[in-house]
């Protein structure tokens, strides 16, 4: 599909359609649903990591305004489901313990429900639910994956180990030989600090029980209705997809954190059919740092092969990931087939060896944050390259252009499963070093150097794959769904169209990429379109949005639908020209003979076809109104090099990102405009885990930075103004060209920064720092090399 | 329960509500204007920024009770007519919002920044917004979107 001329088609920065009712305080988040009738739930939590329990609810019950208080005993149902079975290299299969939505005998975190309560206020839920009264006979906590991992507590003790899943990808023999007999071998132990995903509306849910339809609709802030309704319908509640309706309104943010099915969501639709009246829940920010999925927490052992040239010969990973107390449900497949599968990156590294165990804690379960798997894999390479290139005495740059994967290698099969499709990451590292003036570093730190401050530059040059994905190759690997997305164009009478899509928009604008893919497409006015989404009871299918995958799989949907409706558009309009199908041409929104002047505006064919008086009725179906379901071939890979500048006080060890160039390949770009905003916001977050965030427990398993005095989220004068840039290369299997841009701000960014900090401190002799690098941290650091230096 | 009389967007409201209610359950609640939003509970966030006797106030760290009397302008109230505030048209024009949790917030404290300073640079403007937490934008389109602003409402 070309790059076309209206003004308002793909590759135009249109502003968005959705902003009006986001800036006059008319969007409608979940918690703005009230329904008459309504009762409000209070999760009662465990304020213990490892704990069997007895509650009683007697006084509790009778407190005022109290609708029904249920436990775990009260609430009979299944259990909620692991979307990813991923089995142990040696055959185990993966241990995947029960999960009720309300706790049964044992607290396993601290936040896990115990109890719900339901009152007729919120104040008055609250107020009986501290009158029940929990009596916890403590187990011991599990915290550290190191200690988990040996197990002298079982998480789960049906379980027979704390170790979900012992899993390889590659030939460790292999690698273990080329270790043994190369030039030189860099070796790093990297952790991926723990993150809270922190989207700015926490999560809410309203369930719905209809008696008079013996039918349900759950109102939830969830970034993909439609696998809600699988999971919570089919495996927690038994309830048929035709008597459940789940409905994602406006959604404030998700970042991976509202994939997932979450205890509460059934806890509010089951109680609503308990006491046949709407139950409304949501969490305060304080509860959701104990309740919303956590993300990254990897340990890993890393070694890296080369030859006396720089050359990549062989990389070894040994990875511990933290899974927290349950399977979430994507989980399990974030250490393995989002993470050990890039570890290739950009490079040609022949041979790599990746062992992941996946530990049961006693934390709050994890699971994908934006780029899930994925930064880990960049950081863990990018740390890696930084420092063998230092080892190796070579610049950044070179090490780097020697062992990228060429242009013309592509498709490229990487050893470890995944065949990139395109990519030119010389070309983006040209790109960023210039944005990033490269060639005036030496300069700049020399001034930063009078001011006695260390200044340094980090690269990072990286590749992901999203787009997730083909069903056949995620259902061999282990996904119990398929993934794909479905789209539905609906034109209706008058030639004005709405587009139905099982994408979920919560911050990503689809009401305007979407629709300019429509304008470009039907030719027709952009106010003709509207984007419908969210809605299970509107909407035919969807697998909904994350893995940057909205437009690459949902956009491509909207676009073979589109397609469909052009065919039969031309059927009905070579009927009433009396011309052959094969004459007639669709462009800019007309239907011509060829050869004629004959031609029917998009108009006046859609009218045509809901009113069929001059109609191929022989042929033909009336209405203009078509489907499609999109399953791709492959992943996408987009890629590219984010280059960051610090500045760092010693007197403070304040760390200041004084430049930020980030150049990606996102494929081609609909709205340059929204790709642009999407690559600041994973930027800001990559810098934040880099910088700022991290999610800690104390070995109690009590969480510490459980609210923003304690985690610091970054804010508008922690961040720079960013340099961004794209230099595309199309991703050959979709017909839009396109590749995703949602996470490759939040992959790329962390290396860049912790290597510009290392780099700023190299000449003290400083080595590494963990992420995030605080200023307490990064005085230290300086601190002690100074010590070491004048020893 | 106490008697909470105030003047919102111009309009004279009043009601009965437990004297522990928020400001900002008040104006979501009571008064089922829900543009003004919650992001946290401890006074972190500033989603739920109001103007209150024209100065910029985190309506969760309010009593109801506190504001009677007085003028309380919430998201709901600053376009005239269907015609955006230039706050309100600057972050439009600029992309200064994603998902659109923050930005009632966001754009009511940005409206008071501008009004105390009318010229602000961006440095002026990220420690300005320092209260406001946006996990969508990476900040970098809303400063550019109050430089805008500040540019069109006469600085
Ligand atoms: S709700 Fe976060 S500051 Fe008021
Ligand atoms: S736009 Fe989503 S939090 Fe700011």
């Amino acid at each position: 599909m070309p790059d076309g001329q209206n003004a308002n088609g793909i590759g135009s920065s249109v502003k968005r359609k959705e902003d009006f009712r986001f800036l006059t305080g008319q969007g409608r988040y979940t918690d703005d649903i009230n329904r008459s009738g309504q009762t409000y739930a209070y999760m009662l939590r465990s304020n213990q990591a490892h704990a069997k329990i007895s509650v009683d609810t007697t006084a509790a019950k009778s407190a005022d305004g109290v609708v029904a208080i249920f436990t775990g005993d009260d609430m009979d149902v299944g259990s909620i489901p692991c979307g990813w079975q991923v089995d142990s290299t040696d055959g185990t299969p993966m241990r995947e313990p029960a999960h009720p939505p309300l706790a049964k005998g044992v607290v396993r975190y601290v936040g896990d429900q115990i109890a719900v309560v339901i009152a007729e206020s919120l104040q008055q839920a609250q107020d009986a639910a501290e009158m029940i009264n929990v009596t916890y006979d403590s187990l011991p906590a599990m915290v550290d994956m190191r200690s988990a991992l040996k197990g002298d507590t079982l998480v789960h003790s049906d379980l027979d180990s704390n170790v979900v899943y012992d899993w390889d990808i590659g030939d460790p023999d292999e690698i273990d030989a080329i270790l043994a007999s190369a030039h030189h071998v860099t070796e790093m132990d990297i952790r991926n600090n723990r993150l809270v995903p922190n989207p700015m509306e926490t999560r809410a849910a309203i369930g719905d029980y209809d008696r008079a339809h013996d039918s349900y609709t759950l109102y939830t802030t969830s970034q993909n209705p439609h696998v809600i309704r699988l999971l919570m319908g089919a495996f927690v509640l038994s309830i048929p997809e035709h008597k459940l309706r789940v409905v994602a309104p406006d959604v404030g943010g998700g970042f991976g954190s509202k994939i997932y099915h979450y205890a509460e969501e059934a806890i509010v639709t089951w109680a609503s059919q308990q006491v046949r009246r709407p139950v409304k829940w949501t969490s305060g920010r304080s509860e959701a740092f104990l309740s919303d999925a956590h993300g990254r927490d990897h340990i890993t052992k890393a070694k890296l092969a080369m030859d006396a040239d720089g050359n990549f010969l062989a990389l070894k990973v040994e990875t511990l990931a933290n899974m927290g107390a349950y399977l979430s449900t994507f989980a399990t497949a974030v250490p393995t087939y989002l993470y050990a599968t890039l570890l290739a990156g950009v490079y040609t590294t022949p041979a790599i060896h990746c062992n992941v165990k996946a530990i049961f804690t006693n934390t709050v379960p994890v699971d994908a944050y934006r780029g899930a798997g994925r930064p880990e894999a960049t950081y863990l390479l990018e740390r890696l390259v930084d420092r063998a290139a230092r080892e190796m005495g070579m610049s950044q740059t070179d090490i780097r252009r020697k062992n990228f994967i060429q242009p013309d290698a592509f498709p490229y099969q990487t050893p470890v499963a995944l065949q990139y499709d395109s990519g030119d990451y010389g070309a983006t590292l040209d790109s960023a070093m210039k944005m990033a003036d490269v060639d005036g570093i030496e300069a700049r730190r020399a001034e930063s150097a009078k001011k006695g401050k260390y200044r340094g530059i980090g690269y990072s040059t990286y590749v992901e794959a999203c787009g997730i994905a083909p069903s056949a190759v995620v259902g061999s690997l282990g996904a119990r769904a398929g993934l794909f997305e479905c789209a539905e164009v609906r034109v209706h009478p008058t030639g004005s169209v709405t587009i139905f899509t099982g994408s979920h928009s919560h911050g990503q604008g689809h009401e305007t990429t979407f629709a300019q893919l429509v304008v470009e497409r039907l030719g027709i006015d952009i106010d003709q379109i509207e984007i419908s989404h969210g809605d299970t009871g509107n909407i035919p299918f969807g697998m909904g949005t994350y893995g940057s995958r909205s437009l690459a799989v949902g956009g491509e949907a909207i676009v073979r639908a589109m397609d469909k409706v052009i065919d039969k558009a031309k059927k009905i309009a070579a009927h009433i020209m009396e011309a052959s199908e094969a004459d007639v041409t669709f462009e800019n929104g007309s239907f011509t003979v060829a050869g004629t002047d004959k031609s029917m505006a998009f108009g006046e064919v859609a009218l045509a076809a809901y009113v069929p008086h001059n109609f191929p009725h022989e042929e033909l179906e009336p209405g203009l109104d078509e489907k499609a379901f999109y399953d791709p071939t492959n992943f996408t890979y987009p890629g590219g090099t984010h280059i960051c500048e610090v500045e760092i006080d010693p007197t403070t060890g304040v760390v200041e990102v004084v430049n930020f160039a980030a150049v990606d390949d996102v494929g081609r770009v609909i709205n340059p405009m929204i790709v642009e905003g999407q690559i600041h916001g994973g930027l800001a977050q990559g810098i934040g885990q880099a910088l700022l965030e991290n999610c800690v427990y104390d070995e109690n398993g009590q969480l510490v930075s459980g609210s923003y005095m304690d985690y610091t989220m970054p804010r508008a004068d922690n961040m720079p103004n960013f340099k961004v840039g794209q230099q595309s290369t199309l991703c050959t299997h979709n017909t839009l060209g396109v590749k995703g841009c949602g996470e490759v701000g939040a992959i790329g960014s962390p290396p860049a920064v912790i290597n510009a900090v290392v780099d700023a401190l190299a000449e003290l002799g400083v080595t590494d720092i963990e992420m995030p690098a605080t200023p307490e941290k990064v005085w230290r650091a300086i601190n002690d090399a100074r010590a070491q230096a004048a020893e | 329960m106490t008697t909470v009389s105030l003047n919102l967007n111009g309009k004279v409201v009043s009601a009965d509500v437990p004297d522990n209610t928020l400001l900002v359950s008040f104006i979501r609640e009571t008064m089922s204007l829900t543009g003004t939003h919650v992001g946290c509970d401890t006074s972190q966030c500033g989603a739920c920024v109001v103007h209150v006797n024209g100065e910029s106030v985190k309506s969760c760290t309010m009593l109801a009770a506190m504001a009677d009397g007085a003028d309380v302008t919430t998201i709901e109230g600053i376009a005239d007519g269907d015609t955006m505030h230039p706050m309100q048209q600057a972050f439009h024009e600029n992309h200064g919002l994603q998902c659109g949790y923050c930005t009632p917030g966001m754009v009511m404290s940005a409206i008071e920044l501008v009004n105390k300073n009318s010229n602000p640079s961006e440095q002026e403007v990220r420690e300005g917004l320092e209260g406001n937490i946006c996990r969508c934008t990476g900040y970098h389109n809303i400063v550019k979107s109050v430089q805008a602003a500040a540019q069109n409402m006469g600085g």
